[in-house]
């Protein structure tokens, strides 16, 4: 077991990965000689060379295209998008190619790119830099769209993501980067937490809490507020937003009878309203109370001084549970 | 990153043997033919979705492909049918696919504007523009890191370069000195829309290349062995590490963008003065002046006409795709499964 920051198991993800399998390439802006804004791949490109750890120009639809290319001849590139809101320019080549691609091929042309998208707000940053635009790749069919939350599943998911034969969307919660846990680097794949399954990380009886990225941390720290008062809720880490581990997510929410869903995205056609449709579908009968959502406003994101009261906090969650009991 | 040099596969050349001039006659009419076949299905609304024709700019697709070897990468854009005809795909699957059947090349699943054939070297026709050059940028990349040898053609439109992809490819290409052709077959319309009208510069492709350190290069896309001498000239530099090339062939689509638009926003005088530069029978004329026999290139028109035949037959023998066919291949195991 190992300290490590999230932001470090990425890295040590990242080095593995590249380590296992020399057709992984790793690209993006300031990534190489810098080890990208946030330090996520900091020393590769000294230890794999400047063929396998790209500094690219500034322009992600190029990015995105060339990794597109590469894994068509065999590659398996992970491009680093440097901050969410810059993903757009590259939103032509994922949503037009990179997800059609395979289907379009018949299978023949398969595309295992990795597409790493730092997410979320706290850090004081701004529109373009604090954005969570997963609901954009969720709606999009043929592409996995996966958020890690924490340091184990950093390290884990990340080298899941990258054998993964399937384009995957990766949402890494950047105001955790810095947070830590203890990491076993030295454990086998085939223990881990599979891929495309979420996780209960706090059992519960009276309501499901969904969350999933950077709103796991304040989901459990809601969680563990409304315990003092002695409400059990369940929390779920989704860890992947598509799909989505609908039986596990169902089954805690026929064991609980309510659902709160939480997430940094705007709440009027975000993930949780998919996920509340489904909820409501399959688990009528067991529901005490409407399926309710907590997000962010329907706003372009806030400046910095404003993202306190934007981003969904331990208040807001706790409103919506004190709702959820009220019916 | 080195490259392996491999002078002797296509070198440059100034001189084509007779039969591989009859080859080059061969190829534009098997894609002429091929494409009025295409439109006499459509008006008998057996060609179901668009296409996009190619008649008029056959010289192009042949050229560039006589001056490539098997194996290199070729990227094409929706009005690609005959740039498969070209790189070897077989006619009746092309065909078949127009028609939505299930015999079809990509087995109705793709249409007339998303023809692949990777085991040819064809990987992908793009509908979105300009999304093709990033992408096969990166399959050139590919060949040069593996040192394969391997030289990416990548064909584009006139409209094409005033989308930023096609200067983020240019750039990309150059920094990484890439083994890459970028082909601009500017047939002087952006769909309806004469390019020049909407276009900073003149030339659209080669007045942009200095910004990108590259040569302009300008040939008469209707001449087959001007576009194959230009084109012989980048494969080589391309194969031999001397790093992208971009061409600018000038043409002109005879019929209208796509379906059934008969093209009537183009001058009259324009349009009959391209059609006394057909690229075919000016280049049957010259090679009868050459002193082959008529005849010979008769039998050529006979030949393919009974190719034609055969494919379009193959292609109304097809079933049309079952239901199912809907539900596969969204993820790599082949299923579309919510969860797999």
């Amino acid at each position: 077991m190992t300290t490590l920051t999230l932001a470090k198991a990425m890295n040590l993800g990242l080095r593995k990965a590249m380590e296992d399998d020399p057709k992984v390439l790793i690209m993006g802006e300031d990534i190489g000689k810098l080890g990208g804004v946030f330090r996520v791949t900091d020393g590769l490109q000294k230890d794999f060379g400047e063929d396998r750890v790209i500094d690219t120009p500034l322009a992600e639809s190029g990015i995105i295209g060339t990794a597109i290319g590469l894994a068509i001849r065999g590659y398996r590139p992970v491009c680093e998008i440097q901050f969410d809101g810059f993903v757009f320019p590259a939103a032509d080549q994922i949503i037009t190619q990179l997800a059609k691609m395979p289907l379009r091929s018949l299978g023949k042309l398969k595309l295992p790119v990795v597409v790493r998208i730092p997410c979320g707000g706290g850090i004081g940053a701004v529109e373009h830099h604090s954005e969570s635009p997963e609901a954009y790749f969720t709606h999009t069919a043929g592409l996995r769209v996966v958020a890690c939350s924490n340091p184990v599943d950093a390290y884990t998911m990340i080298q899941q993501a990258v054998r993964s034969d399937d384009p995957v969307i990766f949402f890494e919660p950047k105001r955790r980067y810095w947070d830590k846990a203890e990491v076993d680097t030295s454990s086998a794949p085939d223990t881990w937490h599979p891929f495309d399954t979420g996780r209960v990380v706090r059992q519960g009886a009276d309501l499901t809490m969904l969350a999933y990225g950077p709103m796991v941390k304040t989901a459990l720290e809601a969680a563990n507020a409304a315990a003092e008062e002695g409400r059990s809720i369940e929390v779920v880490d989704l860890r992947s937003l598509n799909p989505v581990d609908m039986p596990l997510v169902t089954e805690s929410v026929r064991k609980t009878g309510r659902c709160v869903i939480v997430h940094e995205a705007p709440v009027y056609s975000g993930l949780g309203g998919e996920l509340a449709a489904r909820i409501t579908e399959q688990c009528f009968y067991n529901l005490e109370a409407p399926v309710l959502r907590v997000g962010g406003f329907s706003t372009p994101y806030p400046p910095s001084r404003l993202e306190e009261h934007y981003l969904p906090d331990l208040d807001r969650v706790l409103d919506a549970v004190d709702r959820a009991f009220g019916y | 990153m080195t490259f392996t040099t491999d002078p002797l596969t296509n070198p440059p050349t100034d001189s084509l043997s007779t039969a591989d001039q009859i080859d080059l006659y061969r190829q534009m009419v098997r894609a002429r033919q091929f494409e009025k076949r295409c439109y006499d299905l459509f008006l008998q609304n057996l060609v179901k979705g668009t296409t996009h024709l190619y008649i008029g700019q056959e010289a192009i697709a042949t050229g560039v492909s006589a001056a490539m070897s098997e194996g290199d990468y070729t990227f094409v854009t929706y009005r690609g049918h005959a740039h498969l005809l070209v790189r070897g795909t077989p006619m009746g699957p092309i065909l078949a696919e127009m028609l939505g059947r299930s015999n079809g090349l990509m087995s109705g699943k793709g249409g007339s504007m998303h023809l692949i054939d990777a085991s040819r070297g064809v990987l992908g026709s793009y509908a979105i523009i300009g999304a093709q050059l990033v992408i096969a940028n990166g399959a050139a990349w590919a060949a040069q890191y593996k040192e394969t040898g391997q030289v990416t053609v990548c064909f584009f439109g006139d409209g094409a370069t005033n989308i930023g992809a096609f200067h983020e490819a240019m750039n990309f290409a150059v920094i990484w000195n890439l083994p890459i052709v970028f082909v601009c077959e500017n047939n002087q319309y952006m769909e309806y829309t004469p390019i020049r009208s909407v276009t900073a510069v003149d030339r659209p492709a080669a007045d942009r290349a200095g910004a990108y350190g590259l040569d302009p290069v300008v040939v008469d896309g209707n001449d087959v062995e001007a576009v194959y001498g230009t084109a012989a000239a980048a494969v080589h530099k391309a194969r031999t590490g001397g790093g992208p090339t971009l061409i600018e062939a000038l043409t002109y689509r005879h019929g209208g963008h796509s379906r059934a638009d008969p093209g009537k926003y183009r001058p009259d005088e324009e349009l009959q003065a391209w059609l006394a530069k057909d690229p075919i029978p000016n280049y049957r004329s010259a090679l009868i002046g050459r002193g082959v026999a008529e005849r010979d290139l008769d039998l050529i028109d006979a030949q393919t006409r009974h190719e034609v035949d055969e494919a379009t037959e193959m292609a109304k023998s097809g079933g049309l795709p079952a239901d199912e066919l809907l539900w596969t291949n969204l993820w790599s195991d082949g299923s579309s499964g919510w969860r797999t």
